[in-house]
């Protein structure tokens, strides 16, 4: 009896998920770990260690929460760019483009924030529209011209990444790469703190994008599991044909789609460079790797919306937790190198699961054999 | 003494987690001979035929070439016995030449740079030697169904193969073609090569088989020669019981013009020609309208065509008096248009979507199953059960079922289950009872006449002759995209049907 | 001008065989989005090479010496895809994607671990190979001719050759159409599939170190290789799978991204005034039309980006 219980728990597709996430954050850390011995074997357990700790790596409360504060600051873009990924791959399409969306959204908003001196809302919905119109480019060629979307999505990364690039020209110094300083320079464009600020000692980059990206993702499970348009949209992306002949209009879903997944990514820049915490550097020669970490955290996250919320603060916490490393040992990227390991290892996730059920499938056989002939 | 037999499959047993596939089945083929290989679907014909041809490891059981026992690994140690296959989907590259194909896996080649001249010559002499017409030369995406099939065959003879399998070889193909291949089936006999032929079609059986292997749900059966059977004796082999093949129905008693078609013309996707040309025609309420013809005249281009699949170069459809040609699908159903689909897994259903998501694929924005934007999953499921129990569709979980884990006869139930409960005016039954056994089969043409009895329109499309026969009230043919003939099904016979379907007669001549 | 085409012809060069490498990968049948990550690690081996090989080396040796550890390097790092894509069926996309973090991630990892612990006050990502280099160019008149252009031409010709004239062509793109039609015939996919991979890893690995020494004599791993695998996939598309076509297509966008360097040479173009950005956007907006008027019509591998599961043949 005990062991039939096991066996259910084992067979549930969230328990599956659940496990096969931890096993990729230990293969993960594991690896990085062996990386860090290969490196330098003195420091190599310290070293992976301050990863993990993170903020932990401070006796004071106080200073805890600042750095705790710090690692939310850049988890809640995070969260909105792997809310993006997953919610274009329930419809079925990989969008890798959530980093050029998070690019356009952060163009938007900072150029609506500096250059036009627009409240922090105004910029918000501008970041919204900006990645929502290119998520709908990519929609529409997938649509229309049977572009795949993971090659148009390429594509408008590095058209988007320069168009912002030269955008962005028109509000920065010009000795400087950097855009000005958001505070300095339009205090009513920073995202209000609702008293966040207070709560984490006094970091005043902890804003109100840090619930609203919870609550935001909390809405696209309501939508994905709960309502018709969820409903459409995964039978669109689970069979575009059935989708069609049960009269659903699996064009504009797909473009719906992918406008709602830009938006996601769009929304995510813009409560990362408006709450002020970095500047935007108009000579980077690369897309933010901001967007493939959504990629990442989607996939660790089970591809459940609220799976992404734990997922995305582990890659963060460990992405901060590498800043802390000893440089005259280690490099900061180790942290990088861990989690896309992670990445990496989440391709497996899908065998994982299937190697698990089909142990589970042969025990019940086994069982039900001896079962028989015990009967007879 | 010589061993007569070229292959012997003795007492085969193969288990898949929770059934027999292949209980304790002998099956032995003799040289030269052509044996037919009968069964239903799911009898266990391919689970055979796949661990002849190395695909599948038998638990129990040996085989033997020209009497000796040998192990069939994979594929290679099948050819390398002298075994080929045409499977029923053709393993064709369809970007390649037909003589790409044909070499592939055995290409002639000096150091790696391939030696076609050599090939070609052999592959004309062969389909010289053979009657296998095919340009070498030719883009397989570029010929016809026939053409590819006989390729195939090529692709055997080319690796100088002595046992030929033929999987449901006559599916795709037209009587003509059909002709040829038994044809060219008796001219690959005659030069000592052994053939298996799997079919569920008695009448081709009886034509060109010397012996035929029964099985029926994973067991052996028997083995009769052709010669001293019947048609009968072998349908009762094969279900176990016997078959009335007539569907039972009263008088038709046709109402109102229900869909009326003018001049409906469909572009084609395959070729530059208009699949559908100039196609008129009328479905009265309480009058099943049956579109015969075989595969690939039109059919699929017709029905996408008049549900709204593909837009229309020309002509019009009112449905209920009301003009659809340009209507959105959505609109269509409202009106009361149902439609049972061609392929059930790619439009019929959302195989990751459960039973009971599948049973309201046409419904889920009723007020019923949605309200303000969020699903009533509460109705969804009691809806679902009603249907499952009215229409006796079997899962392993009931309504949370995955419909990918569902038998293809259970799959077709509730996709039948869910356009008719839908209560149309007008239903349109493609091919409903593809690929299911004799007792769904009977179950499915019930069903549809039961719609017609209750005052609806049906309109069926099928290539089976039986049931264009016995379920429909009025026979359109349709040939290469135009209505080419109307028969009234108790006044003709499946021979004049027959050559109304390969083009042989039209009206009017 | 001559400064023009030469950035052309080594732009080219690089997307050539950053193309011809996904090519194969893709007419097998396993979608390479990884290039990126592949080129970053052929790089790194060749700049090692080029940093721990004597200076008395002789040129033609260090040549042979450092092609062949990006080759191989790029080949060992595609393996990640292979079995992933192949014997796992991973998304492709995905594992595309995390190799490219994982290149940049784990070559900075590297290059830094090395340097700092040279000198424990280097903390830069960046290796230097300003004599190493030198091996690479002929100067004829005022037009550096890098031997790597050559190497490109070479492996265009082999490339070409091998895919429609062998037997392992006409196997690896069966593989891509229809694996079940390869297999049937004997033929293992699987094999095939880490034949391409691995291909398209060797080509990628050259790619990665044509693209750091084109212009410049030490490399900051940092930097990845700003983009160009994913405009070498574009050229790929834009050349139809077709090797001279992808020729020519990177010739063309060889082109663009070399007017966004010395554009300001030009009297004619700097007086226009355009921002080099746009001359980077020009390669991925071209294809991005292109695209979006051939896709219907697309010749892309049929089977391309589906796991082949020999149980469901």
């Amino acid at each position: 009896m005990e062991a039939k219980k096991r066996t259910s728990l084992l067979r549930k597709p969230g328990v599956q998920t659940l496990l096969a996430s931890l096993l990729c954050i230990l293969l993960g850390l594991l690896i990085g770990y062996i990386a860090l011995l290969i490196i330098n074997p003195a420091g190599a357990g310290d070293a992976i260690l301050v990863v993990i700790k993170n903020f932990f790596k401070y006796s004071a409360p106080a200073a805890q929460l600042k750095y705790l504060g710090n690692t939310l600051v850049k988890t809640a873009p995070l969260l909105m760019c792997s809310l993006s990924v997953l919610f274009a791959y329930k419809v079925g399409l990989f969008n890798i483009g959530a980093a050029g969306q998070y690019v356009a959204g952060a163009g938007a908003s900072l150029y609506l924030a500096l250059a036009l001196k627009m409240p922090w809302y105004v910029c918000l919905l501008a970041a919204m529209l900006a990645g929502a119109l290119l998520g709908s480019i990519s929609g529409l060629l997938k649509a229309y011209c049977n572009v795949n979307e993971v090659i148009s999505c390429i594509m408008l990364n590095w058209i988007t990444l320069y168009l912002v690039n030269m955008l962005l020209t028109a509000v920065k110094d010009p000795t400087s790469p950097y855009t000005f300083n958001l505070a300095a320079t339009n205090s009513a464009a920073v995202l209000p703190t609702l008293g966040l600020d207070t709560l984490f000692t006094k970091n005043r980059y902890v804003t109100l994008a840090i619930p609203l990206a919870i609550l935001i993702a909390i809405a696209i499970w309501v939508l994905l599991n709960k309502t018709k348009l969820g409903y459409e949209l995964k039978a669109t992306g689970l069979n575009k044909h059935a989708a069609k002949y049960s009269g659903m209009k699996e064009k504009s879903n797909l473009i719906l789609t992918m406008a709602i997944a830009g938006a996601l990514a769009g929304i995510g820049a813009a409560m990362y460079f408006l709450s002020g915490f970095e500047e935007w550097s108009c000579t980077q020669s690369s897309v933010p790797a901001m967007g493939f970490n959504g990629i990442a955290a989607a996939f660790l996250g089970g591809l459940n919306p609220i799976g992404s919320i734990f997922s995305s603060f582990f890659i963060q916490h460990i992405t901060n937790g590498g800043s802390f490393v000893d440089k005259t040992m280690y490099s900061s990227q180790i942290s990088d190198f861990i989690s896309s390991v992670i990445i990496y290892l989440c391709g497996f996730v899908l065998f994982f699961r299937q190697s698990i059920n089909r142990g589970l499938d042969r025990r019940d056989d086994r069982l039900a054999n001896a079962g028989k002939e015990g009967k007879a | 003494m010589e061993n007569q037999y070229a292959i012997e499959m003795l007492n085969i047993t193969k288990r898949f987690p929770g059934i027999v596939a292949n209980d304790n089945i002998t099956l032995q083929l003799r040289k030269g001979e052509i044996h037919a290989l009968l069964g239903e679907n799911g009898a266990g014909k391919s689970t055979l035929m796949s661990v002849l041809f190395g695909l599948y490891q038998a638990e129990e059981g040996v085989i033997k070439k020209d009497g000796n026992e040998v192990s069939i690994k994979d594929p290679n140690d099948a050819n390398a016995l002298g075994i080929g296959m045409v499977h029923q989907h053709f393993k064709l590259v369809e970007c390649f030449t037909v003589l790409d194909n044909i070499i592939l896996g055995v290409e002639p080649n000096k150091m790696g740079f391939l030696q076609k001249k050599e090939a070609r010559r052999k592959v004309l002499e062969l389909s010289q030697r053979y009657g296998l017409h095919v340009d070498p030369d030719a883009k397989i995406e570029d010929i016809t169904v026939g053409m590819q099939q006989r390729t195939e065959i090529l692709k055997m003879l080319y690796r100088e193969n002595e046992i030929l399998i033929f999987d449901e070889p006559t599916a795709v193909l037209t009587p003509q073609e059909i002709d040829e291949l038994m044809n060219i089936m008796r001219n690959l006999a005659a030069e000592g090569k052994s053939i298996l032929f799997i079919s569920h079609k008695l009448a081709e059986i009886m034509a060109v088989a010397d012996r035929c292997t029964v099985l029926r749900k994973g067991k052996y059966i028997g083995t009769v020669e052709t010669a001293e059977t019947t048609m009968e004796a072998l349908s009762a082999m094969m279900v176990g019981r016997d078959v009335n093949f007539h569907v039972d129905k009263q008088e038709s008693n046709p109402g109102d013009v229900i869909l009326k078609i003018e001049n409906m013309t469909v572009a084609s996707k395959v070729h530059k020609n208009n699949a559908v040309k100039n196609v008129s025609l009328e479905v009265r309420a309480g009058e099943i309208v049956c579109i015969a013809g075989i595969d690939g005249n039109g059919q699929t281009e017709f029905v996408h065509g008049l549900t709204g699949l593909e837009k229309l170069v020309s002509g019009k459809i009112t449905l209920m008096g009301e003009e659809v040609t340009k209507a959105p699908i959505r609109r269509r159903s409202l009106l009361g248009m149902s439609h049972i689909p061609e392929d059930r897994h790619k439009h019929g259903l959302v195989l990751d979507y459960s039973l009971e998501d599948n049973i309201v694929l046409q419904r889920y924005f009723e007020p019923e199953f949605t309200k303000s934007g969020f699903l009533r999953r509460k109705n969804i499921r009691s809806y679902a059960e009603k249907l499952i129990e009215q229409y006796d569709i079997r899962s392993g979980q009931g309504p949370v079922t995955m419909a990918r884990s569902m038998s293809g006869g259970n799959q077709q139930k509730a996709i039948v289950a869910r356009e008719i409960d839908k209560d149309p005016k007008l239903l349109i039954a493609v091919q409903p009872t593809r690929g299911l056994d004799v007792g769904a089969i009977e179950y499915i043409h019930k069903q549809i006449v039961a719609e017609r009895d209750a005052g609806k329109a049906v309109l069926l499309v099928s290539l089976e002759l039986d049931e264009v026969m016995d379920v429909s009230d009025r026979i359109l043919v349709m040939y290469e995209g135009e209505i080419v003939g109307e028969l009234d099904p108790k006044q003709t016979t499946p021979e004049e049907l027959g050559l109304y379907m390969a083009g042989a007669k039209r009206e009017g001549e | 001008m001559i400064l023009l085409l030469q950035y052309m012809l080594i732009f080219a060069s690089v997307l050539l065989l950053v193309a011809l490498g996904g090519c194969f990968s893709e007419r097998s049948g396993v979608i390479n989005i990884g290039l990126e990550g592949i080129m970053v690690f052929g790089a790194l081996g060749g700049a090692l090479t080029m940093k721990y090989l004597p200076e008395a080396t002789t040129p033609w040796l260090l040549i042979l010496l450092v092609v062949l550890s990006a080759m191989l390097v790029g080949m060992l790092y595609s393996l990640l895809l292979a079995v992933a894509a192949i014997n796992f069926k991973a998304d492709q996309t995905l594992i595309g994607t995390a190799m490219n973090l994982l290149g940049t991630a784990a070559a900075t990892v590297m290059v830094k671990a090395i340097n700092t612990a040279e000198n424990p006050d280097n903390v830069s990502s960046t290796i230097q190979y300003i004599n190493a280099k030198k091996a690479f160019i002929v100067n004829i008149g005022g037009f550096e001719f890098n031997w790597f252009m050559l190497l490109a031409l070479i492996l265009l010709i082999i490339s070409y050759v091998l895919l429609n004239k062998t037997k392992f062509g006409l196997r690896l793109q069966a593989c891509g159409e229809h694996p079940q039609a390869a297999d049937s015939v004997g033929i293992n996919v699987y094999k095939m599939r880490y034949a391409g991979v691995m291909i398209s890893g060797i080509l990628g690995g050259i790619g990665g170190l044509v693209y750091i020494t084109a212009g410049v004599s030490e490399w900051k791993f940092e930097n990845g290789v700003a983009g160009f695998g994913f405009l070498a996939l574009a050229v790929m598309i834009f050349g139809q799978w077709k090797p001279l076509r992808i020729a020519l297509a990177a010739l063309l966008f060889g082109l663009f991204r070399s007017l966004s360097n010395v554009y300001t040479g030009f009297d004619f173009l700097s007086s226009l005034n355009i921002p080099s950005n746009v001359y980077n956007m020009l390669p991925y907006i071209i294809s991005l039309a292109v695209l979006a008027f051939t896709s219907k019509s697309s010749r892309a591998p049929k089977a391309e980006g589906i796991p082949y599961d020999k149980g469901s043949r």
